[in-house]
């Protein structure tokens, strides 16, 4: 066979697959599972629910069994995935529907805005300082606060923020200028008054006079509502407006208090530039007009208002009378619109709107209102004494005399009408009636002002219609009226009025005043408007827009709506200013947002009094409004109500319960100068094509609100796993100190209750990770707080994996204490907030133990969207609602073409994760893997410019300001110009932000123009910026390795707040010593290397044949090596596999399969015995057991599969006693086969009728032993297995299964371990220590054992003895670690390059392990490990060449003596004595790195005794110049 | 325990390793954790590359005080390159004792990424314990 890949041979018929792949889910199982796949030339589509990376490892503090730091691990590689050119990430993003076929499938998927653009946005971190709204952190599992714009945690991908909005809040909904009440409020508690307005001045530039006469919708929409009484929002816009123009007043207006409060106003995610033609032209000078004119001119706009009363304000001066709205309030809101810029012509009525266009004005607001009167039409309304009421209060609010006499009838219900009453009262008119067709219920004024009226002694006449005026010489005397009464609901929804006949009656009067409606008087234009007009009178418009007919005309307020509210015709104006704007640069005139608003945020009532609960919001009715008392307030127009103190409205503020999550205050945008908050963003439909769909959404933890009885959220320091997973961390939210929520003490006693939400009545099931996490964060509390006491409580532990039980042990060394006991409940002393547990001795008694802190192990249970994500998918879930599993091929679930890994697919932990992500990956890399390349592109650059030693450094410095982040501490502008000042910097300038689109084609400009060589930048840290940075280089034509940072924020400002002078000496430091390193930097190149396309896999068991297979089918040759004679391995031995099903089966499907694969060669009886080379290159010779026929097999990769053996060692008689077996002889047995050893004179299992099984029997059980324990992991569930098959032959038979650690049936295993419980099989756990004393003389085997449980000394004597028997790596690992320098763990099992990184890998890269040489493990989880290396193997098998060199380790082979040491350092195998190579001395035998191997960690460099060896990037001359620079500070 | 001020500021220049200690030195940062601003980090791909002569020269060239920070033991990112830093940390101590140094100048802290407050605080005890020991006598006098 050739060593190449093999051409793509898709089988006839068939399509072509589709090379992208869907994964669903971002935790680390779809993490790991989109690196493989990208790596492997596959696009993939990363899509994650949440808003970031990471998953629930993200919130781990340490992970077992090794300690390791959760976020160090998985920050690389959320950093590669979110840079990986063939991912494309996709957060905040739902499912929608899965159409189509394995290979060809179209998926919808939905993906919500984040409300921050992601290329925006640099992280900064500006706006969480400005947002009002705190929230409990969901990451530090409520522990701790965070702002409603914020970044999940601070390694999060995307690390861009966003806002997290639960909708539009009720106040705002309600409001129709969408004024965001809740912002403002928010802005008011905490005292930032002057931004709380321009929250408002953001909608309304009338915060004062509306906050004193709006009909405030909002209060009756408010959710303060249903506790009390709403919030007092009106009152509080009045409040903050008063406050603020006082404070002005006082200190003088400042030019611009609030950030970008000139600037266009935040609905813009950018400063647009305005476009070229500008002049606008407003008629109308009243609130929509003049809002209108104001918001223009905040975005740039010329703006004339033109006016034909001889003062501005229209309905607001001349309807509404000065007791509500005094006249200097309305003038000073004026003069500030007048004070943006906005041009006014009063006295100057506009007749004809074509004239405005061709005085050059691009676009017209009309906001003309509605000022005619509408006439009663009853017989006698126009002789003398009878007004209408528009007319009459603009005479009165004119300063005109009117004389109304001593009784007046005024007609109408609406606010007019009180207005005109209450006007009449004060004009001193002593009987003023308010006559009104239907009841006070249907009256539109507001019902306030109503009261107002009555209380001011004016009375109401309502069912009263008049329907005549009666005279005398032309002059008013009475109006004679008829009563209504109310009939059926009319248009308007209120019961139509209807007359009684026969009520007539008159009421005596000097004056009437009709105030029943208005209408707008277009009549007054010029009849070639050529706008369309509505049978109202109003002119016709969109009403979302405002648009007329006319393209550039634009008409609001009561003019195009009617007679409406005053906030109405606010915001009317608003929305034509934004109309205008967007007509005049030619967009479309809806944002998304608009076009798809957000819903309404309507808190459940659950959520409410939990709000209430936390004490988010204060207990108590709204706040009364005070007012003038009515004897004194009805003299003159003294205003009537007085406005709220600041007490007073603090204390209202505090009332609000926050709905919509983020108030859309707009702060954030004010703060972002990246501008890259949008929150008119709304949510986006995609349609994606993939071949294969990954699922990994991962768990939900058990909610432990659903055991009240353990007092979770109830009792203050009973907390979950998760919760003080967060306390222990150092970044948490107590910053790693064990701190009692109650009082903050640290705790001296704290109990872990294991199986909570696990292993119950509802969860046949073990979650597999609690009792390790548990004994690790008991392990961490005695780090953090030495001499804490720790205890267990617990039913076993279930330390299976490897390195678990070591762990345990330790755990248990270091004080742990473990209770085998299942708390069922816990109560709390309520004087010192202790908690005691009750728990029972194996003896019965019962203790009461008193403990500072409980932590209860929650258990993993599928995530809530399971069943959707299924019925989406066409997938099938388990009973107990997890993914449910292929038999065949554990990773793939009921569909084609699906697959699923993680704990979506069962509980397990990270690395069996990390092991199963790789293995879904693979399984469908076998299916997509021959489209690989076909829908991913490599990035291209520029060709390189040359850089040659000999040239003269042009080094070119930019130091960041990042916003404030920098700038507020560093003085950015002295290190500008100190690197100036710098040998060979021909360059340097201070940026903003360094890393903003902007800036980096600012640095490339730069590159090319000043000829640039060396670039440096002065910002953050280079974990998360250099490959950006490179990558900037590289576009300009730059060697990547020609960079160097200086981290000047995360190791500088941020650290010396308070020390800005020593912060920016340090900063100077630091580039200095950039710079100087950086002249010494050299252009590093990898090189391309060709590599054999093949691979080896080593063991023809389950595992091997799964790998070889699936290396296959992706299009890889494979050679399969054998030492056996067949194919097969330990499977063949078993009887029954414990998940079900025949292993023969299972064997000779897969050998089936192979001989039928082309690609793979099978060589039985092979060994490997000699190997050289490095990745990609391999030189293994094997050679045929028995003979000495060698082969050589080249190959790019190799799979070490080579299984493990039962130990069947001498303990406990086996072999010498017929009648004592091992589990694998009774598997045998139980499917008629004959065992290893066949027992003589043995009758079929279906006979026995007692069988006693022995668990964990091993090496060390034999006498002088020197190996210790560790826990085989699957013989728990293979002996539960077997014993069950025991009670089916045979219900009546005895089966006792003595033991004396745990009962190990770890994840879905323990529905075995219910099962044999309940048909009886017995459970003997004996005390450790205390073996059970075997005696063989018999026929039949007796057994002296002690039962912990019952305290008993029992004596068996079983038909059978069944041993279950340790696995131990399989004969000749030892050979074969020395051949290829693998490491081994104690037990002789191959050890893996990283626990959770790289769990598959051996170090040296291209070697990869599977199986039970790993460690022993069940056949599907050996066929998903081989899946996985398959998968790791095809990342390096799939491409054309491999990139080898770079920043690696050289070896100057004159100075080398060739003395190892090089050698025997290195972690990765590298380097290796080249014979031929002429070393120090003319000696022949030198050292050689091979690059490709080599990872760069550079610690042969630093042992080569003889200085031999250099590590690229990292040269001694190049860290020697960093050293001088750094410690020599210019004098 | 804060050493007396004595006025005297001294310079200390860290060692790290690109993984767990320079990502602790960034938590630091991001947790606005303070630590006295003369400590300046030199990173390298892995403590198992800081040579003895590193240390040396830091001496050389005007430090007051050399601190090696490696990932956790155990953790290494590359097997034990911080269990050869240590080695050599011991070599080097030797040399400064040798050439009349006290050996306290340099340290060594093993930490993981996260761990910010842990940096801080050797940061902070390398500081004090050489403002009690005073100016390196190598300083090069201005």
């Amino acid at each position: 066979m050739e060593s190449q890949v093999l051409p793509d041979q898709p089988a006839t018929g068939q399509k072509a697959p589709v090379g992208a792949a869907l994964v669903v889910g971002g935790g680390i199982a779809g993490i790991q599972a989109a690196l493989d796949l990208a790596e492997s030339g596959i696009r993939v589509y990363l899509v994650e629910r949440g808003a970031t990376l990471g998953g629930k490892m993200a919130q781990l503090d340490k992970t077992f069994p090794t300690n390791d730091c959760a976020i160090c691990i998985l920050s690389p590689k959320l950093v590669e995935a979110a840079r990986h050119p063939n991912i494309e990430v996709l957060t905040k993003t739902e499912l929608l529907a899965v159409e189509g076929q394995a290979g060809d499938f179209t998926v919808r998927v939905r993906q919500h805005p984040r409300y921050v653009s992601t290329e925006l946005c640099t992280a900064c971190d500006d706006c969480t300082k400005v947002c009002p709204i705190e929230v409990p952190n969901e990451f530090d599992e409520g522990l701790s606060k965070r702002k409603a714009i914020y970044r999940p945690y601070a390694q999060a991908i995307p690390s861009t923020f966003l806002v997290s909005k639960r909708g539009t809040s009720p106040c705002k909904e309600a409001c129709p200028a969408d004024t965001s009440a809740q912002g403002y409020i928010a802005l008011i508690r905490e005292r930032r008054y002057e931004e709380a307005l321009e929250v408002i001045r953001q909608y309304n530039p009338f915060p004062a006079t509306v906050g004193r006469v709006c009909n405030h919708p909002c209060e009756s929409q408010c959710t303060r509502g249903r506790v009390d009484e709403p919030v007092s929002i009106c009152a509080l816009k009045r409040f903050v407006a008063d406050t603020v123009y006082a404070r002005w007043d006082r200190e003088g207006r400042p030019e611009a208090k609030v950030p970008g409060e000139l600037s266009p106003f935040p609905l813009a995610p950018q400063d647009l530039p305005p476009p070229e033609r500008r002049r606008v032209a407003v008629v109308g000078a009243g609130p929509a007009g003049l809002s209108a004119a104001y918001f223009l001119a905040r975005m740039g706009y010329e703006v004339t208002v033109f006016e034909a009363l001889p003062v501005p304000g229209g309905m607001m001066r001349v309807g509404i009378p000065p007791y509500r709205l005094p006249r200097e309030v309305l003038d000073r809101e004026i003069a500030e619109i007048l004070r943006a810029g906005v041009r006014l012509e009063c006295n100057h009525p506009v007749r004809n709107i074509n004239a405005l266009f061709a005085q050059g004005f691009a676009a017209i607001f009309l906001a003309i209102g509605a000022h005619q009167p509408q006439r009663l039409g009853i017989p006698g309304e126009d002789v003398e004494g009878v007004f209408h009421g528009v007319p009459f209060l603009r005479a009165v609010n004119l300063g005109e005399q009117v004389h109304l006499g001593r009784r007046v009838l005024v007609v109408g219900g609406g606010n007019t009408a009180i207005d005109t009453a209450r006007t009449a009262r004060r004009l001193g008119s002593e009987e003023v009636t308010i006559l009104y067709r239907r009841s006070r219920a249907e009256m539109p004024a507001n019902p306030w002002e109503v009261q107002q009226a009555l209380d001011e002694g004016i009375r109401l006449e309502i069912l009263t219609q008049p329907i005549e005026v009666l005279s005398q010489g032309g002059r008013i005397t009475a109006v004679r009226c008829i009563r209504m009464e109310l009939g059926e609901p009319d248009a308007s929804g209120r019961r139509r009025p209807i007359p009684i006949a026969g009520s007539e009656f008159e009421i005596p009067c000097d004056a009437m005043v009709a105030a029943v409606a208005q209408a707008p008087e277009i009549r007054i234009l010029d009849p070639d408007h050529g706008l369309e007009v509505t049978p109202w009178g109003t002119f016709r418009v969109d009403p979302q827009t405002l648009a007329t007919n006319r393209p550039g005309v634009f008409a609001g307020g009561d003019a195009a709506a009617g007679p409406g509210a005053l906030i109405e015709a606010i915001a009317a104006g608003r929305r034509g200013a934004l109309s205008i704007d967007r007509y005049l640069r030619g967009q479309p005139l809806l944002t998304p947002r608009e076009l798809t608003p957000l819903p309404v945020a309507q808190l459940s009532e659950e959520e409410i009094q939990e709000k209430l609960h936390r004490g988010e919001a204060a207990r108590h009715g709204r706040v009364q409004m005070p007012v003038l008392p009515p004897q004194e307030r009805v003299g003159d127009f003294r205003e009537v109500e007085l406005g709220l103190t600041e007490e007073q409205a603090l204390a209202e503020a505090e009332r609000c319960l926050r709905c919509g999550l983020c108030s859309e205050c707009y702060m954030c945008v004010l703060a972002c100068k990246a501008h890259a908050i949008d929150h008119q963003q709304a949510p986006v439909e995609r349609e994606l094509r993939v071949g294969a769909v990954l699922l990994a959404p991962g768990y939900a933890p058990y909610d432990p609100k659903r055991a009240p009885e353990l007092g979770w959220g109830r009792y203050a320091n009973v907390l979950t796993s998760l919760q003080f997973e967060r306390m222990l961390s150092a970044s948490g939210p107590t910053r790693g100190h064990l701190a009692r929520p109650s009082d903050g003490r640290e705790p001296r006693r704290i109990a872990f209750i294991q199986c909570v939400g696990s292993r119950d009545q509802e969860h046949d099931y073990c979650s597999s990770v609690c009792c390790m996490y548990a004994t690790k964060e008991a392990m961490l509390a005695l780090e953090h707080a030495p001499g804490v006491e720790c205890t267990i409580f617990q039913m076993d532990m279930r330390a299976f994996s490897k390195g678990f039980d070591a762990y345990y042990q330790r755990a248990r060394a270091q004080g742990v204490r473990y209770v085998r006991n299942r708390v069922s409940a816990l109560k709390e002393d309520p004087r010192t907030k202790d908690l005691i547990l009750q728990h029972t001795d194996g003896d019965g008694t019962v203790h009461e133990e008193a403990f500072d802190l409980v932590v209860l192990s929650v258990g993993m249970e599928p995530p809530a969207d399971a069943a959707a994500l299924a019925a989406q998918m066409g997938i099938r879930l388990d009973e107990a609602g997890f993914c449910q599993k292929d038999p065949a091929l554990p990773v793939a679930t009921s569909r084609p073409g699906i697959f699923a890994c993680g704990t979506f697919a069962g509980p397990k932990d990270i690395p069996e994760t990390v092991v199963e992500a790789g293995g879904a990956a693979g399984a469908a890399l076998a299916e997509i893997g021959p489209a690989r390349g076909t829908l991913v592109e490599p990035r291209t650059y520029p060709p390189e410019r040359e850089v040659a030693p000999a040239d003269e450094p042009r080094i070119g410095v930019f130091v960041c300001s990042c916003g404030n982040n920098i700038a507020g501490v560093v003085d950015v502008a002295q290190v500008v110009a100190y690197a100036q000042t710098l040998p060979g910097v021909v360059h340097a300038e201070n940026t903003t932000y360094t890393c903003s689109p902007d800036s980096l084609l600012k640095i490339q400009e730069a590159i090319r123009e000043k000829r640039l060589n060396r670039l440096v930048v002065a910002s953050c840290t280079p974990r998360t910026h250099e490959p950006l940075f490179r990558d900037t280089a590289r576009q300009a034509g730059l060697n990547p390795f020609l960079f160097e940072m200086a981290n000047i924020r995360d190791q500088d400002s941020w650290v010396h707040p308070h020390d800005p002078e020593r912060a920016t000496e340090k900063a100077k430091d630091l580039v200095r010593a950039a710079v100087a390193r950086s002249r010494l930097l050299k252009p590093l190149h990898t090189r391309p290397q060709s590599l054999y396309h093949s691979a080896l896999v080593v063991g023809g068991g389950v595992a091997g044949m799964t790998a070889a297979l699936n290396l296959a089918r992706q299009g890889f040759g494979v050679y399969l090596v054998e030492r056996e004679r067949e194919l097969g391995g330990y499977a063949r031995r078993l009887g029954r596999l414990v998940q079900g099903g025949d292993p023969r089966d299972l064997v000779r499907a897969l050998e089936g399969a192979i001989r039928s694969e082309p690609r793979v060669e099978v060589l039985l009886g092979h060994e490997p015995v000699k190997f050289e080379g490095f990745v990609g290159n391999f030189r293994t010779w094997v050679q045929e057991r028995g003979t000495s026929r060698q082969r050589l097999l080249e190959h790019g990769v190799a799979v070490i599969a080579t299984g493990a053996r039962e130990y069947r060692g001498p303990a406990y008689g086996l072999g010498q006693h017929p009648r004592v077996l091992t589990q694998a002889d009774l598997d045998a047995l139980l499917v008629g086969r004959s065992p290893e050893v066949p027992p003589e004179g043995l009758p079929a299992p279906a006979q026995w009728r007692s069988v006693a099984m022995l668990l964990c029997v091993g090496p060390w059980d034999e006498p002088e032993a020197s190996e210790g324990f560790y826990c085989s992991r699957i013989c728990c569930a293979t002996a539960v297995k077997n014993a069950i098959a025991l009670k089916e032959a045979n219900p009546e038979a005895q089966v006792a299964i003595l033991y004396n650690r745990d009962i190990r049936t770890y994840g879905r295993l323990e529905a075995l371990y219910t099962r044999a419980r309940r048909m009886g099989v017995a459970f003997i756990r004996y005390p450790e220590g205390e073996r059970p004393r075997i005696a063989l003389e018999g026929e039949k085997p007796r057994i002296q054992v002690t039962d912990t449980v019952l305290n008993l000394d029992l004596a068996l004597e079983p038909d059978v003895l069944v041993l279950s028997e340790a696995l131990l790596p399989a004969e000749g690992h030892r050979d074969l670690a020395e051949l290829f320098k693998f490491s081994c763990t104690l037990e002789g099992f191959f050890l893996e390059a990283h626990v959770k990184l790289q769990p598959v890998d051996f170090p040296s890269e291209g070697l990869y392990l599977a199986g039970t040489c790993h460690y022993p493990k069940l056949v599907e989880e050996a066929q998903t490990q081989a899946l996985a290396a398959a998968a790791r193997a095809a990342r390096i098998l799939s491409k054309d060449h491999l990139e080898v060199g770079g920043a690696v380790a050289v070896v100057e082979q004159a100075r080398c003596t060739g003395c190892l040491t090089c050698v025997r350092v290195c972690p990765f195998g590298a380097i290796r004595i080249h014979r031929e190579a002429v070393g120090a001395g003319g000696i022949l035998g030198a050292a050689e790195v091979q690059a490709a191997a080599c990872r760069g960690c550079g610690i042969c460099a630093g042992e080569c005794p003889a200085k031999a060896i250099q590590l690229e990037h990292f040269r001694d001359e190049q860290i020697w110049a960093k050293i001088d620079a750094l410690l020599s500070a210019p004098v | 325990m804060p050493a007396e001020d004595n006025g005297f500021q001294p310079e200390i220049t860290a060692f790290t390793c690109f993984y767990c200690a320079y990502m602790a030195g960034d938590t630091a940062g991001l947790l606005r954790v303070p630590y006295p601003p003369t400590v300046k980090i030199i990173k390298f791909p892995c403590t198992g590359k800081v040579d003895v002569e590193y240390i040396l020269k830091a001496f050389e060239q005007g430090a007051d005080g050399v601190l090696v920070v490696a990932c956790p033991i155990g953790n290494c990112h590359h097997g034990s390159g911080n269990l050869r830093a240590t080695k050599r940390l011991e070599y080097a101590r030797k040399l400064l004792e040798a050439v009349g140094l006290e050996k306290e100048r340099v340290a060594i802290a093993y930490m993981s990424g996260s761990q910010a407050h842990a940096f801080a605080q050797a940061v902070q005890e390398i500081t004090d314990k050489v403002r009690q020991l005073g100016p390196s006598p190598l300083k090069k006098s201005c």
